[in-house]
């Protein structure tokens, strides 16, 4: 099934003298059950299509659609509950909550949701087990390694279920060893029949992971290969 | 989302307190200073409250506050008693005085005269002795506070002689008075008594104090004798009142207690607005990525102004407290007492806090509804 599909997608900031055209005509789809990466020089625009696929910012021209939805004709408050239900994000700065512990961090999407705290810290304590943090759960994020912090922020971006989740550089912050066993757990984790993975990396170690690689360059999409042996 | 507001403004314990701090003091600044200001205005009618037997107060149209009082000729109190449904009326005495104490303790005083025969106007609240003495030769009521202050240190005791202007006065009792503006002492006399120790002047009936026949409002007795006599005639209140104004408008104080009160609405809005909107900086990451997660400016919005409601709360209570507690301090320092909390400034001061709170998350909302949600996966 195809989660996300972009046609002759293009994004440019700034106007006038300023304009910067930043994608250029993207043709792109990602399916479920897969970890599709996507990978490319430094500035050619990766972090830029997550924001546009994500609704985080607008196109210029083309068309993205997200689980059969338009996400940029909808209204900001429809946009934001089409995320808080559909998406799971990790970023490279993990961007924890340094007041809540592992498991209320976890258990923010349900929150944001209106779960009430018992109900959602309880599912985020579930979560955190499958990333072997149970014993972690009630640290907080200073407490905790950069492996564990985004161990943590793996099972907030997954404590609602999400259909597609989104990583921008998961493992960037961590050294080779902890980036390998945080992306063994994120794909042990996240794998599922109806769930996109899309992961943006510049991290050539954990291409492995990858069902999907999908190169970028100057704003345009390169090449695509598939992983022919059975991903790890 | 509501316990992850509290929880974020709870983390830094610095700035929490340092957004308590600047809350509590703006909200004791205006409810102290507020407090005194209405207190001083207050006891600017102490002498008139005092007088519960009358229903009216009547006057020379020129007289425009209790402090300085224009005399009207005797036969003002004729006039006055000759109105259709006055009960009674009678004369009131009022001036200043010197008292000296035999340890050559001098002070200023208020001189109040009560009619000869019927005492009307004199003190309820004695300490000791009896309103019935001033009957007695060169009889005076002294209050308490005055008492005090001609003979401190001393027990009170009746039978002790003052001089008033120079003439002999004989302490025959001590009662309570509220504390007048100049907390000076409070001396009650016959009015034929206090007459004499001022010194005749042409004309000395300062007031005439009327009762109203049963079914008679004060409003209305006040509005009969002012059209059948021309005087001005005042119930108890409105001419507390108008006393009030007079000081409000004539005097720098209200200006100064203002001015007081406008810098720490000012202080207090621009110093926890900073230390809010630098809480709201320093967390913008972690903003971004709720937004980015599907958090809605409403949301947003809510979890701030609840940031924004709890420092105000416990600001506010603390301010209002440390206020509470000053005048609970002071209440029997003979120059502060009178000085009280009102509700009515209780309930200002948190509408103000309010505001100041609200204001001050204004920047922070702001903000929060500009952020760019995108910003989470800039390193
Ligand atoms: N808000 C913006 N305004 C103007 N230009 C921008 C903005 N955001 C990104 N760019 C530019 O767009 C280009 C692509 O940026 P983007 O962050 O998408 O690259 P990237 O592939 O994610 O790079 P990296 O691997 O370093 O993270 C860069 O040249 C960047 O300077
Ligand atoms: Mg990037």
């Amino acid at each position: 099934m195809t989660a996300v599909h972009c046609h002759q997608l293009t994004k440019e900031f700034g106007t006038g003298a300023t304009r910067t055209p930043v994608l250029r005509g993207i043709d792109l789809e990602i399916s479920t059950g897969a970890i599709s990466m996507l990978v490319g020089p430094s500035g050619c625009g990766k972090t830029t299509l997550l924001s546009v696929i994500t609704g985080l910012l607008n196109r210029t021209s083309g068309r993205v659609e997200v689980l059969g939805e338009d996400i940029d004709t909808l209204s900001p408050d429809r946009q934001a509950a089409f995320r808080r239900r559909n998406l799971g994000f990790v970023f490279q700065q993990y961007n924890l909550l340094p007041s809540l512990t592992a498991a209320e961090n976890a258990a923010v999407p349900l929150f944001a949701d209106g779960v009430p705290y018992a109900r959602a810290v309880a599912r985020a304590r579930e979560v955190l087990g499958r990333l072997e943090m149970t014993h972690r759960a009630d640290a907080r994020p200073a407490e905790l390694s950069g492996g564990q912090q985004q161990r943590v922020a793996i099972a907030r971006a997954l404590v609602h279920d999400p259909a597609l989740l989104i990583c921008d550089e998961p493992t960037a912050a961590l050294d080779a060893h902890t980036g390998h066993a945080v992306m063994e757990m994120l794909a042990a984790a996240a794998l599922s029949p109806d769930r996109a993975v899309l992961v943006v990396t510049h991290d050539n170690r954990i291409f492995p992971f990858a069902h999907v690689i999908t190169h970028m360059e100057d704003g345009r999409i390169t090449h695509s290969e598939t992983n022919h042996h059975e991903p790890q | 989302m509501n316990y992850v507001a509290l929880r974020m403004l709870l983390h830094d314990r610095a700035k929490y307190l340092g957004l308590i701090f600047s809350v509590a003091f703006a909200a004791f600044l205006i409810s102290h200073q507020a407090s005194i200001f209405s207190s001083l205005m207050a006891r600017t009618t102490s002498q008139i409250m005092d007088v519960v037997d009358a229903d009216v107060w009547v006057m020379d149209p020129r007289t425009q506050n209790f402090d300085e009082v224009k005399p009207m000729t005797s036969n003002a109190l004729l006039r006055v008693r000759s109105v259709e449904g006055v009960e009674w009326a009678e004369r009131f005495f009022k001036n200043n005085a010197r008292a000296k104490a035999p340890g050559g303790l001098f002070r200023s005083v208020i001189l109040l005269g009560v009619d000869d025969a019927t005492l009307v106007g004199a003190p309820r609240r004695m300490v000791l002795g009896d309103i019935e003495s001033l009957r007695d030769p060169d009889a005076i009521l002294l209050d308490q506070a005055g008492y005090n202050y001609l003979f401190p240190g001393e027990p009170l005791a009746l039978g002790r002689e003052v001089e008033i202007n120079d003439r002999r006065a004989v302490v025959t009792g001590i009662c309570e008075a509220s504390a007048p503006f100049q907390t000076l002492p409070v001396v009650f006399a016959r009015y034929s008594l206090a007459v004499n120790y001022v010194g005749r002047e042409r004309n000395s009936l300062g007031f005439v104090l009327a009762k109203g026949r049963p079914g008679i409002s004060p409003v209305e007795l006040s509005r009969r004798i002012e059209a059948e006599t021309g005087l001005t005639a005042l119930p108890q209140g409105a001419w507390g009142w108008r006393t009030i104004l007079y000081y409000i408008g004539n005097t720098g104080i209200p200006v100064n207690f203002g001015i007081t009160v406008m810098v720490a609405i000012i202080v207090g809005t621009v110093v926890s607005g900073q230390t809010f909107y630098i809480f709201t900086i320093e967390n913008l990451k972690q903003f971004a990525a709720l937004k980015a997660m599907g958090v809605t400016n409403g949301k947003l919005t809510r979890m701030v102004l609840l940031q924004a409601a709890v420092i105000g709360f416990i600001g506010c209570a603390f301010g209002v407290a440390m206020a509470a507690a000053f005048f609970l301090a002071t209440k029997d320092i003979s120059h502060l007492r009178g000085f009280i909390l009102r509700w009515q400034i209780l309930a200002g001061t948190w509408v103000l806090i309010a505001a100041i709170v609200a204001a001050a998350s204004l920047l922070s909302v702001r903000k929060l509804r500009r952020l760019e949600p995108a910003i989470v996966f800039r390193g």
